[in-house]
């Protein structure tokens, strides 16, 4: 019952949240330079007046900045995010239609990258101060440091040109018909390389953060007690340190499901992914402010979710952790 | 550029080795980028729109690589005397993927209601039109208002594309759900579109060219990353990289891959001239002598060969060397930055401590990499004579926007040539084209009756002689004056595998319908 009223609250406050962010992003996206009607018509060849003018119109562009605000508001509320000024279709409908590609990346990213982190993370760990803590040390600091996008460019190079192991770009082979079985196969095949390079970075904050943590637990009296009571080390490891570790990992793993998004922007462009990431960009160049603003608006409630999810496997790791409102 | 030649002269003892009938069969597969907004030709004329919807939609006629017209759905056609009276006999048999047959009703329908409603490009050329009548089903004439011959230029696929009469008359054009799903004759229809992924287009079986098209299907992949273009068309993921695909400095990497060529063919329509452009509201950018002193500080050659590779020629004024009205003796804008400084000297712009004579603002063109590092030198090379540049980085959108508010003083920009210069090249010259707020309009504020005269009787004369004297005249003018500063021609380069043939065979290249490109096995 506690927890059920813990959550309501929290979704309570989340709605608040998002209808702030909504209007900041209004004026956010407004303030970028660049004119919707002057991109459009820019890329018509030759342009009157009269073309311009009825353009602004129909995008409703010629009313007053916070009539307009009105307008999205009111939409917002009802679940209504607009037209896109680019495609003319419901934004809900172009981001629903993107979103998935985005989600399979991003959450099999965040799976791959915590279960392999945590586990390095361990291992050093447990070895320190021996050569395996120091090479899974020394790879964390260089997946940390380089840049998703050039990892991503000699991925390619290597696995797609000289290997040929897998598809340089897209989510599926689109010369072919895949249907059923083979269909996902296809897809799983385009997924390794986008997945493993937007996992690399997190993987190594995982490694690093799993790794100073479980030597901090190890140090504390509980871990001594135990030891003293002549209980097996792996046991030790698994029961007491790494249960106790993995709090900080839950939290920064909350904070990683907001900056994925981010970060697909440029894994999405380097592999061809059709993500929102990537949808966001084009929508950024082309000032088409209503789906820039239904992504922020969108992932703003992704990012609420994972909090609240974050929130309650606090309580599940360690009971002692107490919801309150 | 080398290199490119010996790919020209391989790829033409290839063709003639292998010369063999056409096969049937097979994908081709694409990139487009950046993925076009929608497919439906009419509403939107983005060049991506061009490249993919130029396979679903047809125009009137065709053009050949020396501009000639050419039958598309018109088979045949007859200009009157006086210039006046243009009719098209249709093709026969031709039917819309829907099935329905396409007649001159469609014409009638596209070319006096939908086009001079939403096509900005097409209003202009269709206002000049005073009457258009189907005396039967095969049959469209047309009068004008008075002579217009570049009217014969303006039938290309993106220019007027025909629209079917039966799902568009007195709809709201915009919003009409057939937009989704667009209906043509072209040899290819619309098969699946996954946003972010691909377009597939399937072969039409209904086509009006009886065996054709060859291909069964045509594949366009979206690829946003230009690194990642050149990989996958290496990996053979892709068969074709259309100009602009990747950077011109992979050019000769990839154009050195076996079994594959190049060919700068089928640009002659569009024929980009790049140019530095002044706001010449501003000082001192109102002073000729400024102007020339730009032109004579910028070396185009080295434009030419070492930033585009050998993708451009140099240009010396507005028009591009195979335009039938181009001016050979024009006055040279020879690279001469001694000249630079005597003409700065001589507006008595002398150099502070520092070399500067003057500051002026310029407003970074960011279309690819290559346009940004041809910014990089007109800077240095500024520099060099005592112009500094005060650059202003955004992106396109920026670009548009503070270009359209003439906010600027120097920036680049590019102009399409679309055939003829009263279509092409006008608009950024006359007075009547000065519309604030829009980047393709008349943007540097020229307003010079002269200009305005001569361009206006250049594109109503009815005789080609009458026409050359004026353009040439027009030419002369422009250049003297240096109310722009012409750089370089651009021929974009098509990478492609060899065992793809028949790829470019008109002046609009890959953006025409592909009914004749087949895959070679």
């Amino acid at each position: 019952m506690q927890r059920f009223s813990f959550v309501l609250g929290r979704l309570i406050k989340g709605i608040f949240v998002i209808l702030a962010i909504g209007v900041l992003a209004f004026f956010v996206i407004r303030l970028v330079p660049g004119d919707p009607v002057a991109v459009i018509a820019g890329k018509s060849g030759s342009v009157d007046a009269e073309y311009m003018e009825a353009l602004r119109t129909r995008l409703g562009l010629d009313q007053p900045i916070l009539v307009q605000l009105g307008i999205f508001m009111k939409g917002l509320v009802q679940g209504d995010l607009g037209q896109s000024y680019r495609q003319g279709a419901p934004v809900m409908e172009i981001i629903l239609e993107r979103l998935p590609a985005t989600l399979l990346l991003t959450l099999s990213a965040s799976a791959i990258s915590i279960l392999l982190g945590v586990m390095a993370g361990a291992l050093a760990a447990r070895r320190h101060g021996t050569w395996a803590d120091s090479a899974i040390s020394t790879l964390a600091l260089i997946f940390y440091a380089t840049p998703l996008f050039w990892m991503g460019l000699m991925a390619i190079l290597l696995f797609s040109l000289v290997l040929g192991w897998f598809p340089a770009f897209g989510m599926v082979s689109s010369d072919m018909r895949y249907e059923g079985l083979r269909h996902v196969l296809d897809v799983l095949h385009h997924l390794v390389m986008p997945m493993t390079i937007l996992g690399l970075f997190y993987m190594a904050v995982y490694a690093r953060l799993t790794r100073a943590s479980m030597l901090e637990v190890a140090e504390m009296d509980f871990v001594r007690t135990a030891r003293a009571k002549g209980m097996t080390e792996a046991y030790i490891t698994r029961r007491h340190i790494l249960r106790n570790a993995l709090l900080p990992v839950i939290t920064f793993a909350g904070i990683q499901a907001g900056h994925l998004i981010g970060g697909t922007v440029l894994v999405e462009t380097v592999f061809g992914w059709p993500g929102i990431g990537r949808l966001a960009f084009d929508s950024l160049l082309q000032r088409d402010y209503p789906v820039l603003l239904g992504i922020f608006i969108i992932t703003s409630v992704m990012v609420v979710v994972f909090n609240i999810i974050t929130d309650i496997l606090y309580t599940l790791v360690d009971p002692r952790i107490e919801v309150t409102q | 550029m080398k290199l490119l030649k010996y790919a020209a002269a391989f790829a033409l003892t290839a063709q003639i080795a292998t010369a063999q009938e056409p096969q049937t069969g097979g994908t081709l597969r694409l990139i487009a980028q950046p993925e076009p907004p929608m497919l439906m030709l009419g509403l939107n004329q983005q060049g991506p729109t061009q490249f993919v919807a130029g396979k679903i939609y047809e125009g009137l006629l065709r053009y050949g690589p020396d501009l000639s017209a050419m039958p598309g759905l018109a088979e045949a056609w007859e200009v009157s005397e006086d210039g006046l009276t243009y009719t098209f006999d249709l093709q026969d048999d031709v039917t819309w993927h829907d099935g329905e047959p396409f007649t001159s009703d469609d014409v009638v329908f596209s070319l006096s209601e939908f086009l001079p409603e939403v096509h900005p490009r097409a209003r202009g050329v269709l206002e000049r039109v005073k009457e258009i009548s189907a005396p039967d089903d095969n049959t469209v004439k047309i009068t004008l208002n008075e002579s217009f011959p570049a009217f014969l230029q303006s039938f290309e696929v993106s220019s007027t594309p025909m629209i079917p009469a039966h799902l568009y008359r007195d709809t709201d054009y915009r919003a009409n759900p057939a937009n989704d799903t667009p209906v043509g004759t072209g040899p290819f229809k619309l098969d699946e579109w996954q946003r972010g992924s691909f377009i597939r287009l399937v072969r039409n079986d209904d086509y009006w060219q009886d065996g054709k098209p060859y291909l069964d299907e045509i594949v366009f992949n979206i690829v946003p990353d230009a690194a990642s273009r050149a990989v996958a068309f290496e990996t053979g993921e892709v068969d074709v990289l259309r100009g602009g695909d990747v950077e011109y400095f992979d050019v000769q990497r990839l154009a050195a891959l076996p079994d594959t060529e190049v060919t700068n063919a089928g640009w002659e329509f569009l024929s980009p001239i790049i140019w530095v452009q002044f706001n010449l509201r501003n000082e001192p950018m109102n002073d000729p002598r400024f102007r020339k002193a730009v032109w004579h500080a910028i070396d185009r050659d080295f434009i030419a060969n070492a930033i585009w590779m050998g993708f451009a020629d140099p240009a010396d004024g507005p028009l591009p060397a195979n335009s039938p009205y181009h001016a050979d003796n024009l006055p040279a804008a020879d690279y001469d930055p001694e000249k630079s400084r005597a003409l700065l000297d001589e507006m008595g712009l002398t150099p502070d401590d520092n070399g500067v004579r003057v500051t002026v603002r310029y407003l970074s063109l960011p279309y690819s990499e290559t346009y940004i590092r041809m910014g990089e030198y007109v800077r240095q090379q500024l520099r060099e004579v005592g112009i500094e540049l005060d650059v202003t980085q955004t992106d396109v959108g920026g670009w548009a926007q503070t270009l359209g508010q003439w906010d600027y003083d120097l920036t680049m920009n590019l102009l399409y040539q679309y055939g003829d210069p009263a279509l092409g090249v006008e608009r950024a010259y006359v007075s009547s084209n000065l519309v604030q707020g829009s980047p393709s309009a008349n943007v540097s504020g020229l307003d010079n009756p002269e200009i305005d005269r001569l361009l206006s009787e250049a594109a109503s004369a009815t005789s080609d002689e009458k026409r050359k004297e004026l353009y040439q005249a027009f030419q002369q003018k422009v250049v003297e004056e240096a109310y722009f500063a012409y750089l370089v021609r651009v021929n974009f380069p098509t990478v492609y595998h060899t065992r793809v043939r028949n790829l470019v065979d008109s002046a609009i290249g890959l953006n025409d319908t592909m009914a004749d490109v087949w895959i070679a096995r």
